[in-house]
């Protein structure tokens, strides 16, 4: 049986340091067996948080030799273990103790994007019509499972923490899912000039980089809500022609 | 008494999964002050795992599909101990309940007229389960998470309940302790429901996160509500055996839903070797068969691989114990086999089971498109707990009531696939409703003072007993630890009489070392603490599996005895019943089960 010596930061907020443990690793492990297997026999009160141990839950974040990754889906056979491998929490949220920070603002922030409205049913029994090909773009961004590592990278939240001004690429996903639901009536577009302030998002791709569930963050979601709003706010020609017409039905109203 | 911070609800509900979730929305509903307890943070509960779909007879698919079948399907695949009430309303109230998912947001897979699409799942007859890819347990939980968010429901996230309070018989509340500075904080409710969900962490091998420690079974007990049929434990066919790391996570029964087929290391297809003689009829006996029901033929019967859990699981078992199977302890699960029928297979495997794909490569590095993966029985899901009226969900104690896995009756000896997800919305909401109902119609009771105290004395005992980091008192890993693989060797998947007595002896002296564990560190997000605290549910449910399944001494549904190995019809028309005696002993008993009215009597007859 192998060893490997694991870098990882205790403390809470009023500081901390990097303490080293040396634990056995055999094949197929993830950084969170090591983890376990340490807490279970050197540091019963290393805290850390996990649930599903599968990549579903997105509970067990943190930052594995610098990355931003799940401890749950990172093998050991990926990572250099000739050296110490370090983990930390993840930083764009305040710290509470050794790997676990409080990312209850997502919470706080989520409440604040307008509910889904869906459109009067399409059928007698209440039920509603959709085209697979129009909802998988939606189904795409509800694979979301609120690891928050995109929000971690984030440099508006991590480097400038604009809490109050930015709702962050979780959000923004979020909210994209919203607004490109079949169903949704909702108008979100000046809440997120304003409110969400999706203008500070200068789509350097960050987050879509570290997303566990490989959903094109940036591309998918942020852009074209930040072509919406350009649309809505910023097209004199599409303002002037707006003024015209009445509001285009949802291209997607059509069962 | 200490002075504790007290928050005041009307409903204070335990558990923010889906049934929890869907509590505290009809409560909130109702217009009473809802409070929602959760061991994690919101959204993180053991829901996210649940993969197929939700059983619901929408009949969007086939519409030969209705609430007859599926009530018949559910006790034909509990072995009809089920709690025949729960089964019909759980029947007739999914389709409400699905649709009501889709109006709050929820985005289901669609069928070419884009209606909710169905597939197929084991014991249930026609494609019945509403889903989202493999991952409708996520799209479950968020929906209500993101719908419930909007009601102003009190969510107090990373609390851990310690016990109910009492007001005579009367619950009125309960004590918890929140994780992040380990205060202890008094919760004053005029209802208490109970969404804990399962108990799996009892067992070494299982598909349940740290949370299944069977909290709302031990702290409904505590309370005196009795509990019925904890020797039903299910063990899903399908867990994952490599690498040893991820050993028992779950395998998703819609890989066989979409024709996955069961091999052993002969190569040899072996279900079809053995199909029970009440399911011949709906089964397909040549391999062409199963692939055209695969794919909706509507005249095409089930693959053996879509049989019910409890009669695949232990088909695994022998094909391992004879010696036939896999090179790591389990059995092949091929639906890479599939390209030999549709042209694109790799695309198609991949977007019907994306996370399962992901899952594989991931953990395991196989290409589940291209490889068979190695699977053997995992501990799932508990169909026993604590007894509830069917139609309102209270418990025999007054105010405490309870749903969804934690809650027992729908299911009987063996849960269908899909059935979990449709019960959490069902009795969910019907906890919730009839919690406001009773919160209106009784006032607020009186919390017993020297009872927080003397919670708040035990639970932090365990730092009292000078553990040090070196060594000294053993921890609470170690009594878990040993807990999980007694409970996984002699109260398992086969069971005797012998073993369970032994099981017994072990879980008596386990007891005395999980009153002694001692904890270091102080009380702010301490997991060792937790794990101290989580062992006394633990044991308690371990107990009552235990004593249960001696009790009942025939082979049924999950419960496989070998010393007993058939049905027994005596035991057919009987639930075992758990319940604390006065000077704190566990105690078992047989009871009658209330003879089906004559027109579910006559359902079944037809659906035979």
């Amino acid at each position: 049986m192998n060893t490997a010596t694991f870098s990882i930061y205790r403390g809470d907020s009023n500081g901390g340091k990097f303490e080293d443990y040396t634990t056995e690793v055999s094949e197929g492990m993830v950084v969170l067996d090591a983890v376990h297997g340490i807490q279970s026999a050197q540091a019963n009160d290393l805290a850390c948080r996990w649930n599903c141990k599968a990549g579903k839950c997105g509970s067990c974040s943190a930052e594995i030799n610098g990355m931003p990754r799940l401890m749950c889906m990172t093998r050991l056979n990926s990572l250099p273990l000739d050296k110490p491998v370090t983990i930390e929490p993840i930083k764009a949220f305040p710290h509470v103790r050794d790997l676990v920070t409080d990312v209850s603002w997502n919470f706080a922030a989520k409440m604040k994007i307008k509910k889904f409205k869906p459109r009067p049913p399409d059928a007698p029994d209440g039920s509603w019509r959709m085209a697979q090909g129009d909802i998988d773009r939606v189904q795409e961004f509800r694979k979301c499972i609120e690891c928050f590592l995109c929000q971690d990278v984030c440099h508006v939240l991590r480097e400038h923490n604009k809490h109050e001004e930015f709702i962050g690429p979780r959000l923004l996903v979020y909210t994209a899912a919203l607004e490109m639901h079949p169903l949704d009536t909702e108008d979100r577009l000046q809440d997120l000039k304003d409110a969400y302030g999706i203008g500070y998002c200068n789509i350097t791709k960050c987050c879509t980089k570290v997303c566990p569930e490989d959903i094109t963050i940036t591309d998918n979601a942020i852009i074209p809500l930040k072509e919406r709003v350009v649309d809505e706010f910023y097209d004199p020609l599409k303002r002037a022609l707006k003024l015209l017409r009445p509001k285009p039905k949802p291209e997607n109203d059509h069962v | 008494m200490a002075d504790y911070q007290t928050h005041e609800h009307d409903v204070l509900i335990i558990g923010a999964g889906g049934a929890g979730l869907r509590a505290a929305i009809e409560a909130s509903t109702a217009g009473v002050k809802v409070g929602l307890i959760c061991k994690s943070l919101l959204g993180k509960a053991h829901t996210v795992m649940a993969e197929g779909g939700i059983a619901a007879a929408l009949a969007n698919v086939d519409d030969r599909d209705n609430w007859r079948v599926h009530f018949s399907d559910t006790m034909r695949g509990g072995q009809y101990v089920n709690n025949w009430r729960m089964a019909e309303i759980h029947a007739k109230e999914a389709p409400d309940r699905v649709r009501e998912l889709e109006a709050w947001g929820a985005v289901f897979d669609r069928t070419p007229d884009g209606r909710i699409l169905q597939r197929n799942f084991g014991g249930h007859k026609y494609p019945r389960l509403a889903h989202v890819g493999d991952r409708t347990g996520l799209e479950l939980i968020r929906t209500l998470q993101d719908h419930g968010i909007h009601q102003g429901i009190d969510v107090h996230m990373e609390h851990t309940v310690v016990t109910l309070l009492k007001d005579g018989e009367r619950v009125v509340g309960a004590l918890a302790y929140e994780r992040e500075r380990g205060r202890f904080k008094v919760f004053k409710a005029k209802a208490v429901v109970l969404a804990t969900g399962g108990l799996g962490r009892a067992y070494k091998i299982t598909s349940n996160s740290w949370e299944g420690t069977g909290d709302g079974v031990g702290l409904g007990y505590d309370a005196g509500a009795e509990l019925i049929d904890m020797e039903f434990v299910q063990f899903h066919p399908t867990g994952m055996v490599w690498p040893p790391s991820v050993v028992g996570i779950l395998v998703t029964e819609g890989v066989r839903g979409e024709g996955g087929i069961l091999t052993n290391n002969q190569g040899k297809r072996f279900m079809f070797d053995s199909i029970p003689d009440n399911y011949k009829a709906q089964t397909a006996d040549n391999a062409e068969e199963g692939w055209r029901y695969c794919q909706g033929d509507k005249n095409a019967r089930r693959p053996p691989e879509l049989l019910t859990r409890d009669h695949v699981a232990r088909c695994i078992v022998r094909e391992i114990k004879e010696g036939r199977g896999s090179p790591h302890g389990g059995v092949f699960l091929d639906i890479a086999w599939i390209k030999e029928k549709i042209a694109d297979s790799a695309a198609h495997i991949q977007r019907k089971l994306p996370s399962m794909y992901h899952q594989f490569k991931q953990l395991a590095d196989i290409d589940i498109t291209q490889e068979p993966m190695e699977v053997g029985p995992t501990t799932h899901y508990a169909m026993g707990g604590i007894r509830v009226d069917a139609d309102t969900q209270m418990s025999n104690v007054p105010g405490l009531f309870a749903a969804g896995e934690c809650a027992a009756g729908i299911n009987g000896a063996n849960r269908l696939g899909g059935n979990s997800l449709s019960d959490i919305i069902v009795f969910g909401k019907r906890a919730g409703e009839f919690a406001a109902k009773y919160v209106k119609e009784h006032g607020a009771g009186q919390v017993n003072n020297d009872q927080i105290d003397e919670a708040v004395r035990r639970s932090l005992e365990p730092f009292e007993r000078g553990a040090t980091k070196g060594g000294g008192a053993e921890g609470p890993y170690q009594v878990q630890a040993e807990l999980q693989e007694m409970m996984q060797d002699l109260v398992g998947i086969v069971r005797t009489e012998d073993e369970m007595q032994r099981a017994l002896d072990g879980l008596g002296k386990l007891w005395e070392r999980a009153r002694k564990v001692a904890v270091y560190g102080h009380r702010e997000y301490n997991p060792g603490w937790h794990t101290a605290i989580d062992l006394h549910n633990l044991m308690t449910v371990s107990e009552a599996i235990t004593r249960s399944a001696i009790e009942r001494k025939e082979s049924r549904g999950a419960h496989f005895r070998e010393d007993y190995e058939n049905k027994d019809a005596a035991f057919g028309k009987v639930n075992t019943v758990v319940s604390k005696a006065a000077d704190g002993t566990m105690q078992v008993r047989r009871e009658s089960i209330p003879e089906m009215p004559e027109h579910l009597k006559q359902v079944i007859e037809e659906m035979k």
